[in-house]
């Protein structure tokens, strides 16, 4: 009994923790499915929202909902308008050159998060810091169910808003069809642009949500890599599917801490993106199609 | 300018186009020979490591420029050349030995990391690879028994057919024949079948296949060519640091070495060098103009990424066939004088290309 709970326990921990890799695969993906671009500085940005956060709540001192809706739409911002200065520019360049675009500006971001707000490990408080709900004999803390909660309901919202709203569809058309969708009267530009805004608003809420867990600091955008892992496992191009590998990744990452010796838990989304290009290359939810000629 | 009439059918097969080539690189290598009689220490310490960082880039040029392929784990390539060579060197394994087995090692690895992610598109190598550089770096920091962990591996001093390699010249003199091969065998290996092959999936690989190439096969091959060379330029690194730490692997030496390709021009292997020279005398560069900024930059930790990162960005979005490229257009200025036109290189306007399959 004392196993199943610790168990039970570790398995929220870990899909906590996946809903953070979910949330940045889920960007990594819209922006995929869009443009066609993987976006290295994923992780990157998610640490720019979440500094964007920090001053906003611990440095001006606004109230924690107010700073963190702010710090989102800064951020948003903030992926608007690097779509439409920077990434605009390399459209029909090679896909690696966007690679390599994307990873040198994830090292600026750095860099300038570095100068702006330091290297050490800033936090702030947070409603769900250092509490606790019982569930049955379960002992979980608050922020782990407040990532859960958090990530179901930005899923909903992101949901309603794809297949709801006029934008959202848009979307979706220009995602589809570029050309046909510009033929309808579709500014697909801004589209795009709108999209990268979305998921760099996407990796704030991931910050903001990881806070009271984790400290917020300069590198913590090598949390990037993991959701690569999440995003593959998924299939690359499929949104319920980078959620599903995320958890997947979290519990998986949280069991292998605690039943392997030291040293395994960093490399298991590592070997977990590595076996799944092995064993299951298209990912659990993509649908296998052959390039037409 | 020279035009060259071919008369024979040796001055196709030549590897100089013609008597100024031959001139220019001989002489080239007559003064790169020279160099350590004139130079001190520390400079020709400096340019062995540039000839060692040429050889990677050599290696990345094939499969990057070549092939269109961005591998993010070539460190760990390095890595496995370097630990490889050291480790058989401590067993008494001759050097002669033990540099083509680090690159066959690295080799066999990079085959192994290939088979099961060049079948997808060349995006899942970049993560694939990035992924397995981060675990080749873990395994050399917790696999203590061969590779000492943090405590560091001293590395021996080779030994060719009794004559002991050491110091700043042996490095250079070595990194320099090595160079030379890996050059060779780059230049002979483009223009046959195989090189053909990759230059056509590099650029459509709907219209590769449908001549008949094997996507896999040749993939795989530039992949392993690659990581193979790139085990050779480990091995000497491991002569040139001395001292194998396993974090000097990670990810920022990855990124540095694509970064070779990209700053040098993309499908020239001219462009591998001058990159090469770029990317490891700017950290020297940086270290000179440091001095003389503001302490509040000057002292900042993060300065030499970001000013990698920064290179990167600014040559991707302004000067795509970079060093090489900036300089054939000079060239150009030059040999047509009066005549010059700007529109001559002017980028055509590209759309995006999909790669999506339905």
């Amino acid at each position: 009994m004392e196993d199943a709970a610790r168990l039970l326990q570790l398995v929220v921990n870990g899909a906590a923790a996946g809903c953070i890799y979910g949330l940045i695969a889920l960007g990594f993906v819209l922006i995929y499915k869009a443009t066609e671009m993987v976006n290295f500085a994923q992780g990157d940005i998610m640490m720019l929202g979440g500094f964007f956060a920090f001053s906003l709540i611990a440095h001006f001192g606004l109230n924690y909902w107010v700073g963190a809706l702010l710090a989102i739409a800064a951020t948003a911002a903030f992926g608007f308008a690097l779509d439409a200065v920077v990434l605009r520019r390399v459209i029909g360049q090679p896909q690696f050159a966007v690679v390599m675009l994307t990873l040198g500006l994830g090292f600026m971001f750095r860099a300038a998060a570095g100068i702006t707000w330091g290297y050490d490990s800033v936090g702030f408080t947070t409603p769900f810091t250092n509490r606790t709900v019982h569930l049955g004999t379960m002992v979980l803390g608050e922020d782990s169910v407040s990532i859960i909660v958090g990530t179901v309901l930005l899923c909903a919202a992101l949901y309603v808003f794809f297949s709801r709203t006029r934008l959202g569809i848009a979307m979706q058309a220009a995602s589809q069809n570029q050309l046909a969708a510009y033929y309808m009267g579709i500014p697909v530009r801004t589209i795009f642009s709108l999209i990268w805004a979305i998921s760099a608003g996407v990796a704030a809420v991931a910050a903001i949500l990881l806070s009271p867990v984790s400290m917020i600091d300069v590198n913590m955008g090598f949390l990037g890599i993991k959701a690569f892992a999440a995003a593959v496992l998924g299939g690359f191009g499929s949104i319920p599917g980078a959620l599903v590998g995320g958890i997947v990744i979290g519990i998986v990452e949280q069991l292998a801490g605690y039943f392997l010796p030291a040293g395994f838990q960093e490399v298991t989304s590592n070997v977990v993106l590595l076996a799944t290009l092995i064993l299951r290359p298209q990912g659990l939810f993509a649908d296998t199609l052959r390039k037409k000629v | 300018m020279r035009y060259l009439f071919k008369t024979r059918y040796q001055q196709d097969l030549a590897l100089m186009r013609h008597g100024g080539d031959r001139m220019s690189y001989g002489l080239l290598l007559v003064v790169l020979l020279l160099i350590p009689a004139v130079l001190g220490e520390f400079y020709v310490g400096e340019l062995g490591a540039v000839f060692i960082f040429a050889i990677t880039g050599v290696a990345l040029m094939l499969l990057i420029g070549y092939t269109g392929l961005v591998s993010l784990g070539h460190a760990a390539f390095l890595g496995i050349g370097a630990y490889t060579n050291a480790v058989l060197l401590e067993k008494g394994v001759p050097f002669v030995i033990t540099l083509p087995a680090s690159g066959a090692t690295a080799a066999l690895a990079g085959i192994a990391i290939g088979i099961p992610t060049l079948r997808m598109s060349g995006l899942y190598l970049a993560i694939a690879t990035l992924a397995f550089g981060s675990i080749v770096g873990t395994v050399f920091q917790k696999w203590t028994a061969v590779t000492g962990g943090f405590d560091g591996f001293a590395v021996p001093t080779p030994t060719i057919f009794g004559f002991p390699i050491e110091g700043a010249t042996g490095v250079y003199y070595l990194s320099l024949a090595v160079l030379l091969f890996v050059l060779w065998i780059s230049v002979n290996l483009l223009r046959s079948p195989i090189g053909r092959a990759m230059v056509a999936i590099r650029d459509s690989e709907v219209s590769a296949q449908s001549m008949g190439i094997n996507l896999s096969l040749y993939k795989t091959i530039a992949f392993a060519v690659s990581a193979g060379m790139t085990g050779l330029s480990g091995a000497l690194f491991a002569h040139y640091v001395r001292f194998l730490a396993p974090d000097s692997f990670d990810i920022l030496l990855s990124i540095q070495f694509v970064t070779i390709v990209f700053v040098g021009g993309l499908g020239s292997l001219h462009g591998a060098i001058f990159g090469a020279l770029f990317v490891r005398l700017l950290p020297q560069a940086i270290a000179i103009v440091r001095d003389y900024l503001p302490s509040a930059i000057g002292r900042m930790p993060g300065l030499e990424p970001s000013i990698f990162g920064l290179i990167l960005v600014l040559c991707i979005l302004f000067e795509p066939a970079g060093i090489y490229g900036r300089w054939q257009k000079v060239k150009l200025y030059f040999n047509s004088f009066p005549m010059y036109r700007r529109t001559s290189f002017r980028r055509q306007r590209a759309y995006a290309r999909s790669e999506r399959l339905r």
